[in-house]
């Protein structure tokens, strides 16, 4: 089981967590599994095309995914993914 | 606007000397910290939530000229956080409110006020003559328009951002390091990601990050220490937890890698996806709206309706329209067998926003007699009944 850690935006969709363990070796898998358990997640993280949205990263530890191997970037069991948003407020 | 002084002309008085002698007499500051301090040119877009401690800290730091970059006016709901205004100060410019609080805590410092929106026409001329600039702004169009602004101008931006009870804070726009784009190509689309006038914000929050901020930019200046190149910080108020991801330079960024494909500030609005020119509000009501003032008519007449809200339940706990049914916007699909299709039925918010997108669920899924009410809770308070609080 990895541990996907949720920002404050996202986690109305996951029953108000922080974190979820879902099981993946990869980020697709993980990130199939997390969708699959929370489908309102969904479309805040993939475009209606299935593509990750832009103003999301995703990062395995503390490696962004765009400079891995996107998707198929394994993960192992001790790993953290975090799901960072882009926020703007400043005031 | 002045330029850089050469160092030779700089020194301190007797006055000065003995303000900052706690820098004075540590070694990473000195004489020679203090006077990079007072010679460099520092530019604050926003004095709101990151912008109040950014600009009281920094001022009492000794930055010699500090530019303030603000239109807006000081409102009871900016107290919470925005530590340099007061309650006197609400109705004043910001900017003033600001420049009072900075001079009141060092008069030696200058400060600049641009009391104008940033926008791709004026960036480039006010960013120019400062040498780092802090973005402390609320919106995405801002964000984009001050990165590439400063990757334009060769300005280093020291970023912080903050949403509840979250901050990320980095430095971009550092020869050969990243900038905004490298982290994230493309804002949002709009209404995806909530603004804290509409998620709120731990009033402590933006003092955190902004100190952050107001760090990086004196070790910037300073020259010491290692700055949030490449760095993202995330700092998690709620667990207290702070967190560091690698952010890279994205080889092929639009505006910061080798191919760069912008070449000029763009118009940011229509980046983000915001139409550039707002309708003006109608004075009137659309076929699919009720003014509060119709609402209320009707209740007195006894007229039978069901009166949807569809804020949250913490939102209904400060205040209510009477006789209203609580239904989220987020359970509006969920719920939406509680509701008859035969029945008159008015849907309200805070100020309309969310009623109108529950109103389009709400009409989509067949429902005729469906009426956003015009200006929400707001109005109410304004029109009908001034007990109810506004928030």
């Amino acid at each position: 089981m990895a541990k996907v850690l949720i920002p404050t935006p996202l986690r109305q969709y996951v029953d108000k967590k922080d974190s979820v363990d879902v099981t993946g070796s990869t980020v697709g898998e993980v990130l199939t599994s997390l969708t699959t358990q929370y489908p309102d997640l969904r479309k805040n993280l993939y475009t209606d095309e299935g593509k990750l949205r832009s103003f999301v990263n995703i990062y395995v530890n503390d490696e962004d995914i765009r400079y891995m191997s996107k998707d198929a970037t394994s993960v192992a069991e001790a790993d953290t993914v975090t799901i960072v948003p882009s926020i703007a407020g400043g005031f | 606007m002045s330029t850089l002084a050469p160092p030779a002309a700089a020194q301190l008085s007797k006055e000065e000397i003995l303000r900052y002698s706690r820098h004075l007499i540590m070694p990473e500051v000195g004489m020679d910290g203090q006077l990079k301090l007072k010679q460099a040119k520092v530019l604050l877009i926003g004095t709101g939530g990151l912008g109040a401690p950014l600009g009281m800290y920094l001022a009492a730091a000794g930055i010699g000229r500090i530019g303030l970059v603000d239109f807006d006016v000081v409102d009871y709901t900016n107290l919470q956080r925005q530590v340099i205004h007061g309650t006197s100060d609400v109705g004043r410019k910001k900017l003033d409110s600001a420049a009072d609080t900075m001079r009141e805590i060092n008069p030696h410092i200058d400060i600049d006020k641009h009391e104008v929106a940033l926008s791709s026409e004026n960036a480039l001329g006010i960013l120019k003559d400062y040498d780092i600039v802090i973005d402390g702004t609320d919106n995405f169009p801002t964000r984009y328009l001050v990165n590439d602004a400063c990757i334009l101008l060769g300005k280093v931006n020291v970023y912080g951002s903050i949403f509840r009870f979250e901050g990320q804070s980095t430095v971009f726009g550092y020869p050969g390091g990243p900038c905004y784009r490298c982290l994230y190509p493309e804002p949002p689309p709009p209404g995806l990601v909530p603004s804290c006038a509409e998620g709120g914000v731990l009033g402590i929050l933006p003092g955190v990050v902004g100190l952050i901020q107001a760090t990086e930019a004196v070790k910037l200046i300073l020259g010491k220490g290692e700055p949030l190149i490449g760095r993202l910080l995330l700092y998690d108020a709620l667990n207290m937890r702070f967190r560091e991801l690698r952010l890279r330079k994205n080889p092929v960024c639009p505006i910061c890698g080798d191919n760069r494909t912008i070449h000029q500030l763009i118009d940011y609005h229509q980046f983000c996806g915001i139409p550039q020119h707002e309708p003006a509000p109608e004075s009137g009501v659309s076929e699919n709206e009720i003014e509060v003032t119709a609402l209320k008519a009707k209740m007195d007449r006894g007229e039978k309706f069901v009166l949807v809200d569809v804020r949250e339940p913490h939102e209904y706990q400060i205040c209510k329209m009477p006789n209203s049914v609580l239904i989220p916007l987020g359970d509006v699909a969920k719920r939406v067998n509680e509701l008859n299709s035969a029945d008159e039925i008015y849907v309200h918010c805070k100020s309309g926003m969310r009623s109108a997108k529950a109103c389009d669920f709400l009409r989509q899924s067949g429902f005729k007699k469906v009426k956003n009410v015009k200006g929400g809770i707001l109005a109410w308070s304004d029109k009908v009944d001034p007990s109810v609080p506004k928030y």
